[in-house]
């Protein structure tokens, strides 16, 4: 009887859930993946194709623009990583417990304004006539403006603090188990700050880096805003391929097609990377 | 004999909080020196100076006549078994082991002999490819051990290494961590709250209590010759009376506050009616002896056998209600002796030893 009552009120809790899977999720995917299968064929006749697919790999411009995203949120990731782990590194085992939280809560604060504010905020003082230029050009270090928007880097040091707190986040909570006297220990046994942070710190914290870092290029891979404003004119995204194929050609057979591409190439990304590691997701998600 | 280790005047503040106060000692080359004292006295505080984690307000620490001032601890001659043991949990037994090998740069075929010549030496030939959590307690502990071990330190410092393990592997590991440090003959500086461990391993001890060194000693002069009222308390089993001064001459006679005058002895002598106490080890308490000629005596009653083999005693109490503990020799004399029994009691002036409070 027990058992009876038990299972009801798991499926009654669990239903939202599925519907909300079901409803938003699987039911505009499967009818985005019909759609990337239709095609015109030369009478303008509906027909069932792989040509939007064809496209993709014929078409240059497409799979180089994918190739050059995908490259990019590789090295955001990298960039993410790199800053992250001593930010983290200080708040969980060197900043005292008050400030810890104050440096939690500052990390959040700019999630409390929408990405495309902070990528205007930005632009105000990056821009030609921006801040930065203003001051620069008073203190004379240079007499003329410099323009640091729409070129790679900068697009990428806008990823890179639009993904920041994703990459903290794990690395927060797999530090927190770290013991410190294991790091003392390493020390103990002559272990340099390199071999510590080699063979003691990066190990241990393998799973949140992992999870960061699936987290932090899926988000790059998919982020729209900030390579569209931040990048330069000939940096395509590959966001904007799918968006143009949508809006501007009103495409959407083809924008449908490179929606899959670009999902199902990610995840082969990411499971070539768990593979390269010798990681599993299982083990990366508990 | 040269000393591996010599601390002067050493001094650690945190703000206005005195942890170690002006401790000062040497520990000489292939010795066993146990520092004894209870929870929070300052025994870590001092140790991981020592090892290098933390500096000294003030005063000085020589390692084999080199000043250790503002050296790292992946530059000091020493190694630390840690409280908890610390093992990598990602590396298996020979990857701890040869870590701090590795990083001398090594090469892997030396580290590998030398790995492989450790574990027998710590008794666990075979183990070098196991996982760390495969292992039981008190493997862990010898591969910690022998972590360090590898490193041929000038100095070993084992922070309570024993605490996290149950009575029986405590006993036995007792042993064998003195056998081995008689085998490979490295200075052991070893931290304890257990003082039958330190009894049982130390060439010294040296006793702290609130950040300060009472004495310094070996096992037995601690035992038998106390040189403060913490020592007398905290180092073995005591009775304990508190009384007055009567009189001070070879012996000091005192009136316990039960009314009960004694003899026994004193590092100095006091004035009559100086306030002392004074205390005296169960097994100096003979029962019913038979040539009472200079003993000091009085009648208690039983109030309970606390039998265990060889160690078993009598709780006995004094009219007064005052409890005293007393060694009840397992010869087959005394086992009339029941709960309840008036029972007479006897010492000798010289196994008494009384402090001003
Ligand atoms: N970083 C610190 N800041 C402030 N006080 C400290 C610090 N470290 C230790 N203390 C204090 O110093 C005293 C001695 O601590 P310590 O850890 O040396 O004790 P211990 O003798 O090792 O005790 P135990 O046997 O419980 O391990 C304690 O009262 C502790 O509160
Ligand atoms: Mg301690």
């Amino acid at each position: 009887m027990m058992g009876n009552g038990f299972r009801i009120t798991f499926w009654l809790f669990l239903s939202p859930v599925l519907l909300w899977l079901f409803l938003l999720i699987v039911i505009p995917h499967i009818d985005l993946l019909l759609l990337s299968f239709r095609g015109e064929s030369d009478m303008g006749d509906p027909i069932w194709t792989l040509q939007n697919y064809k496209n993709f790999f014929i078409e240059p411009i497409y799979w180089y623009t994918f190739l050059r995203t995908a490259l990019y949120a590789m090295i955001t990731t990298f960039c993410t990583f790199i800053l992250a782990l001593p930010v983290s590194f200080y708040i969980v085992k060197l900043a005292r417990p008050r400030t810890r939280g104050f440096l939690t809560v500052l990390l959040l604060l700019p999630f409390w304004v929408s990405e495309l504010v902070r990528v205007y905020g930005w632009m105000i003082l990056l821009r030609e006539s921006g801040v930065f230029n203003y001051f620069m050009l008073k203190m004379g270090i240079i007499d003329q403006p410099i323009e640091m928007l729409y070129n790679d880097i900068t697009m990428i040091m806008g990823l890179v603090y639009t993904s920041m707190l994703f990459m903290v986040v794990p690395l927060i909570s797999v530090m927190e188990s770290l013991d410190d006297s294991l790091i003392e220990a390493a020390h103990d046994l002559e272990a340099s700050r390199f071999d510590i942070l080699r063979t003691i710190i990066i190990p241990h914290c393998k799973p949140g880096i992992t999870s960061g870092s699936i987290v932090v290029f899926m988000l790059a891979l998919g982020n729209y805003l900030t390579p569209n404003l931040m990048g330069g004119k000939n940096s395509l995204w590959f966001t904007e391929q799918i968006y143009n194929q949508f809006i501007a050609s009103f495409n959407w057979n083809q924008g449908a097609a490179f929606g899959f591409l670009l999902l199902v190439l990610s995840s082969v990304i990411i499971w070539v990377g768990l593979k390269v590691t010798r990681q599993n997701l299982g083990e990366v998600a508990s | 004999m040269t000393n591996d280790l010599s601390v002067r005047n050493i001094v650690r503040k945190f703000g206005d909080f005195t942890a170690v106060d002006d401790v000062s000692f040497d520990v000489p080359q292939g010795s066993f020196f146990s520092i004894l004292g209870p929870s929070g006295c300052g025994k870590t505080t001092l140790l991981r100076m020592i090892a290098g984690f933390d500096e000294p307000t003030a005063g000085t620490l020589t390692i084999r006549d080199q000043d250790m001032r503002g050296v790292p601890p992946n530059k000091r001659p020493v190694n630390l078994v840690f409280q908890h043991l610390a093992l990598f949990p990602m590396m298996n037994v020979v990857e701890n082991i040869g870590f701090g090998l590795k990083r001398r740069g090594m090469s892997s075929a030396e580290i590998s002999k030398r790995c492989v010549a450790i574990l027998e030496r710590v008794d666990l030939p075979g183990y070098g490819k196991k996982r760390i959590d495969q292992l039981s307690g008190g493997q862990k502990q010898r591969v910690a051990i022998a972590r360090c071990l590898v490193m041929e330190p000038s100095v070993l410092l084992l922070d309570e290494p024993l605490g996290a393990l149950d009575l029986k592997l405590r006993e036995q590991m007792k042993v064998e961590l003195k056998k081995l440090q008689a085998n490979v003959g490295t200075t052991f500086i070893y931290i304890t709250h257990d003082q039958s461990e330190a009894l049982v391993m130390s060439d010294r001890i040296a006793v702290m209590n609130e950040g300060r060194f009472e004495q310094v000693g070996s096992p037995r002069e601690l035992y038998n010759d106390p040189r403060t009222p913490f020592v007398a308390r905290f180092v073995g089993d005591n009775n304990s009376w508190s009384g007055e001064v009567e009189e001070s001459a070879e012996y000091t006679t005192i009136c316990t506050s039960e009314g009960l005058h004694f003899r026994a002895r004193s590092h100095r002598s006091y004035k009559s009616g100086t306030r002392v106490d004074l205390f005296l080890r169960p097994e100096a308490l003979r029962i019913e002896p038979k040539d009472l000629t200079g003993l000091n005596t009085f009648k208690v009653s039983v109030k309970a056998i606390l039998f265990d083999g060889a160690n078993s005693r009598l709780l006995t109490v004094m009219p007064g209600g005052h409890e005293l503990l007393v060694n009840l020799p397992q010869n087959r004399q005394f086992d009339h002796i029941e709960p309840g029994a008036s029972i007479t009691l006897g010492w000798h002036p010289d196994s008494g030893l009384c402090f001003k409070v």
